[in-house]
C-alpha cells in the first residue's frame, strides 16, 4: 500500500512539474503548480513530517502561489516570446539530459544508504511534537544556517527593490 | 550538548559586514553626499580585517570554523572589497551607480564569500554561496538602461541558479550515503566504509565539479562569463572576476580536500579534463577578442584553469599555491580593470583594445601601469603573476601530473598573445583617439596598492609564500 501511494505521488509530481514548465498559458502553469504543491504536501505527510506538510499548504499553496498569480496578471503575458537562440540547442540539451538521467539511474542502483543517526524515531517525534523537534534543531544546531537564510532573503528583497526603484527613477528622468 | 548556544565570536566579521551593509542601504535616502559610503566601506574593511585576525582559531560548534585556511581567503576577499571600493566612486559617478546600495551589496557578497570559506557544513556552504551570488546578480544588472548589462545579469542569474541545483543534488547524494552534512563526519565515514568506488559517490563528485565549475567559470561551464563581464559595470566586473572565483576555490578546497579527500582519485578524474580544456579554450578565445573586458573575461577563464591545478595536486602544498595564486590574481586583475576605468568618460567607453592605441605617447604612466599588470597576467617575471604560476605548476608537477603541467605551460604561451597585443598597441602604434583620464584619489590609491603588490611579490614573494603555507598548516 505504501509503495502504491508513493508511486502515485511520484508520478503525479513529475507529470505536474513537466506541465508547469511546458504549459504555454502562464495561468494554467500556476494552477498545475498548485496541484503539485498539494501532492508534495501529501508526500511529506507519508514521511511523518506533518509540520512541513502544513507549511507547504499554508505558505506555498496559500501565499507564494497567490503572489505568482498576481505577477502573472500584472505583467500581462499575452504574447509569448519565441526566441530562436533557445531552440537551436535542443538536440544538445536533450543528449545531455539523457546522459545525466542514465548516470543518475546508475548511481541510484549502486546507492547504499547511510546509517540512521540521532534518536529521532517516528515514535519520539510523535511524542514530543514535530514542530517542537524541528524548531529546536533549527534554533540550536542549525542556528547559523537559519540566520544566513535570513540574510539571503534580505539580500533578495533588497536586490528587487534596487533594480525596480532605479528603473522607475530612470523613467522620471526621461 | 545543545543545551546552550555556542559562542558567536567566530561569525563576528560576517556580522559586522551584514550590519554595516544594512545601515548603508538605509542611509542612502538621507545622505546626499555619496562619498560617505565609500569612506564607511573602507573603514569597515579595516575593522573587519582586524576582527578576522582577532577571531582566528574560534569556531561555531561543528558547522563553522574561523581557522587559518579561512583566514587567508578572508584576507583575499577583503583585499578585493578594498580595491573594488576604491575604483568605484569615479566610475560610479560617470555611469550613475554611486549610491549606498551598491556598496551595501558588495559587502553582503563578501559576507557570503566568508561564509563559504569558513563553512564546514554543506548546507551552510550552500547558503553562503547563495548570499554571494544573489548580491552579485543584482550588481551585474545595475546598469539597467544598458541592454548588455541586463542580458548579462539575466544569463548569470539563470546559469547560477542552474549551478545551485547541481550543488544541492550533489549534497543530497552525499547526505544519503553518509547521513551527515558535516564535512569532517563525511570524511570519516567515507574513509571507513569502503564507499570509494561507489557509483553514487562518483556521481555526486561529478555534480560537485559541475557546480563549482560554473562558479569559477571552468570550460564548458564558462558560457556566462564573457557576456556578464562585458555587460556588468566595470567596477563590478573587477569585483566579480576575483571575489566569487576565490570563494568558489575556497569552497572547492574545503569540499574536495577535506570532506572528499579520501575519494581523491575520483574527483581528479573529473577535474583534470576540465582544467586542460579550460586553459586551452580560455587562452585561444582570448586571442580573438577586441573588447578588452571580453578579453579579460576569457583570460580569467584561463586563470581559473591554472588555479585549479593546485586543487588537482590534492596536497597542502597545492592548496597553498592556489591560495597564493588567487591573492596575486586579485592584485593584478583589479589593477588592469582600474586602468580600463581610468579611460572611461561619460561619452567614451574605452573598452575596445584599439582605444589603448598609442597610450604610451599620450599618457605614459597609465600605459606603463597597464604594461605591468598585463605582463603579470601573462606570467612574465619579475612580476607577481610569474611567481603565482610557477608555484601552482610546481605543486601539480610534484603531485605527479607532469603532462598536465606541460599542457598548462603551452596554454599560457597562447594566453600571452592577447596581453602582448594590447602592449604592442599601446607602445608601437601612433595614437588615434583623444583619450583623457578620469583620475580620482581613490582610483590612484587602488592602482598604487595593486602596482606595489604586483612588483613587490614579484621580486620578494617569501612573505606571501610563508603566509599561504602557514595557513595550510605547513612549515614555512
Amino acid at each position: 500500500m505504501e509503495t502504491l501511494v508513493f508511486l502515485y505521488l511520484a508520478i503525479v509530481l513529475v507529470v505536474t512539474s513537466l506541465l508547469v514548465v511546458t504549459n504555454r498559458n502562464a495561468v494554467h502553469a500556476v494552477l498545475w503548480m498548485l496541484v503539485m504543491f498539494f501532492h508534495q504536501a501529501i508526500l511529506f505527510l507519508t514521511l511523518d513530517a506533518e509540520f512541513l506538510a502544513l507549511v507547504q499548504i499554508i505558505v506555498y499553496a496559500g501565499a507564494v502561489l497567490v503572489l505568482f498569480l498576481f505577477v502573472v496578471y500584472m505583467i500581462n503575458l499575452r504574447t509569448e516570446l519565441n526566441i530562436r537562440n533557445f531552440h537551436v540547442f535542443w538536440p544538445v540539451a536533450a543528449t545531455v539530459s539523457i546522459v545525466m538521467g542514465v548516470l543518475a539511474v546508475e548511481a541510484i542502483k549502486d546507492f547504499k544508504a547511510g546509517p540512521v543517526v540521532g534518536d529521532m524515531t517516528p515514535e519520539v517525534i510523535a511524542k514530543v511534537g514535530h514542530a517542537k523537534v524541528l524548531g529546536k534543531a533549527l534554533f540550536t544546531q542549525h542556528i547559523l544556517s537559519f540566520e544566513t537564510a535570513g540574510v539571503l532573503l534580505l539580500v533578495a528583497v533588497l536586490g528587487a527593490v534596487v533594480l525596480t526603484r532605479r528603473i522607475r527613477f530612470k523613467g522620471d528622468e526621461v | 550538548m545543545w543545551s546552550s548556544l555556542p559562542s558567536f565570536v567566530a561569525v563576528y566579521p560576517e556580522t559586522i559586514l551584514v550590519v554595516v551593509a544594512s545601515a548603508l542601504v538605509l542611509l542612502d535616502r538621507v545622505v546626499k553626499f555619496k562619498d560617505v559610503f565609500t569612506w564607511i566601506t573602507l573603514a569597515t574593511v579595516a575593522v573587519t580585517l582586524g576582527v578576522v585576525y582577532w577571531t582566528v582559531g574560534t569556531s561555531f560548534a561543528f558547522s563553522y570554523a574561523a581557522d587559518s585556511y579561512a583566514l587567508f581567503f578572508k584576507t583575499i576577499f577583503l583585499l578585493v572589497l578594498l580595491l573594488a571600493t576604491l575604483i568605484s566612486p569615479g566610475y560610479g559617478r560617470v555611469v550613475g551607480i554611486h549610491f549606498g546600495e551598491y556598496y551595501g551589496l558588495m559587502m553582503y557578497a563578501v559576507a557570503g564569500m566568508m561564509i563559504m570559506a569558513s563553512a564546514k557544513d554543506l548546507v551552510l556552504l550552500y547558503l553562503g554561496l547563495e548570499v554571494m551570488s544573489l548580491s552579485v546578480y543584482v550588481l551585474a544588472g545595475l546598469l539597467y538602461s544598458d541592454m548588455r548589462s541586463l542580458e548579462g545579469a539575466m544569463k548569470y542569474f539563470l546559469l547560477g541558479s542552474f549551478a545551485s541545483a547541481f550543488l544541492l543534488l550533489a549534497i543530497t547524494y552525499i547526505y544519503g550515503l553518509t547521513s551527515s552534512i558535516n564535512m569532517e563526519a563525511i570524511a570519516n565515514y567515507l574513509g571507513t566504509h569502503g564507499l570509494l568506488a561507489n557509483k553514487a559517490l562518483l556521481f555526486s563528485l561529478a555534480l560537485f565539479a559541475i557546480a563549482f565549475g560554473f562558479k569559477v567559470a571552468l570550460v564548458p561551464f564558462h558560457m556566462w562569463a564573457p557576456d556578464v563581464y562585458e555587460g556588468a559595470p566595470t567596477s563590478v566586473t573587477a569585483f566579480m572576476s576575483v571575489g566569487p572565483k576565490a570563494a568558489g576555490f575556497a569552497a572547492m578546497g574545503r569540499v574536495f580536500l577535506l570532506a572528499l579527500g579520501t575519494a581523491k582519485v575520483g574527483w581528479t578524474h573529473f577535474l583534470i579534463p576540465l582544467a586542460v580544456v579550460t586553459f586551452f579554450v580560455g587562452a585561444s578565445l582570448a586571442v580573438v577578442q577586441t573588447n578588452i573586458k571580453r578579453m579579460l573575461a576569457y583570460s580569467s577563464v584561463a586563470h581559473a584553469g591554472y588555479a585549479v591545478l593546485g586543487i588537482i595536486a590534492g596536497t597542502k602544498e597545492g592548496m597553498s599555491a592556489t591560495m597564493m595564486y588567487l591573492f596575486i590574481y586579485a592584485l593584478m586583475n583589479i589593477g588592469a580593470f582600474g586602468i580600463i576605468i581610468l579611460l572611461r568618460q561619460k561619452d567614451f567607453l574605452g573598452e575596445s583594445i584599439y582605444d589603448f592605441q598609442g597610450l604610451s605617447k599620450t599618457h605614459p604612466v597609465a600605459a606603463l601601469l597597464m604594461l605591468v599588470f598585463l605582463f603579470s597576467l601573462a606570467g612574465i617575471p619579475p612580476t607577481a603573476g610569474f611567481v603565482g604560476k610557477f608555484y601552482v605548476f610546481r605543486s601539480a608537477f610534484e603531485a605527479g601530473h607532469p603532462l598536465l603541467v606541460i599542457a598548462a605551460v603551452l596554454a599560457s604561451c597562447i594566453a600571452a598573445y592577447p596581453y602582448l597585443r594590447v602592449v604592442m598597441l599601446m607602445y608601437m602604434r601612433p595614437p588615434e583617439k583623444e583619450v583623457t583620464l578620469n583620475l580620482t584619489g581613490y582610483l590612484f590609491t587602488s592602482l598604487a596598492i595593486s602596482l606595489t603588490g604586483v612588483l613587490l611579490f614579484g621580486v620578494w614573494p617569501e612573505p606571501l609564500i610563508h603566509f599561504a603555507r602557514l595557513c595550510c598548516g605547513l612549515a614555512p
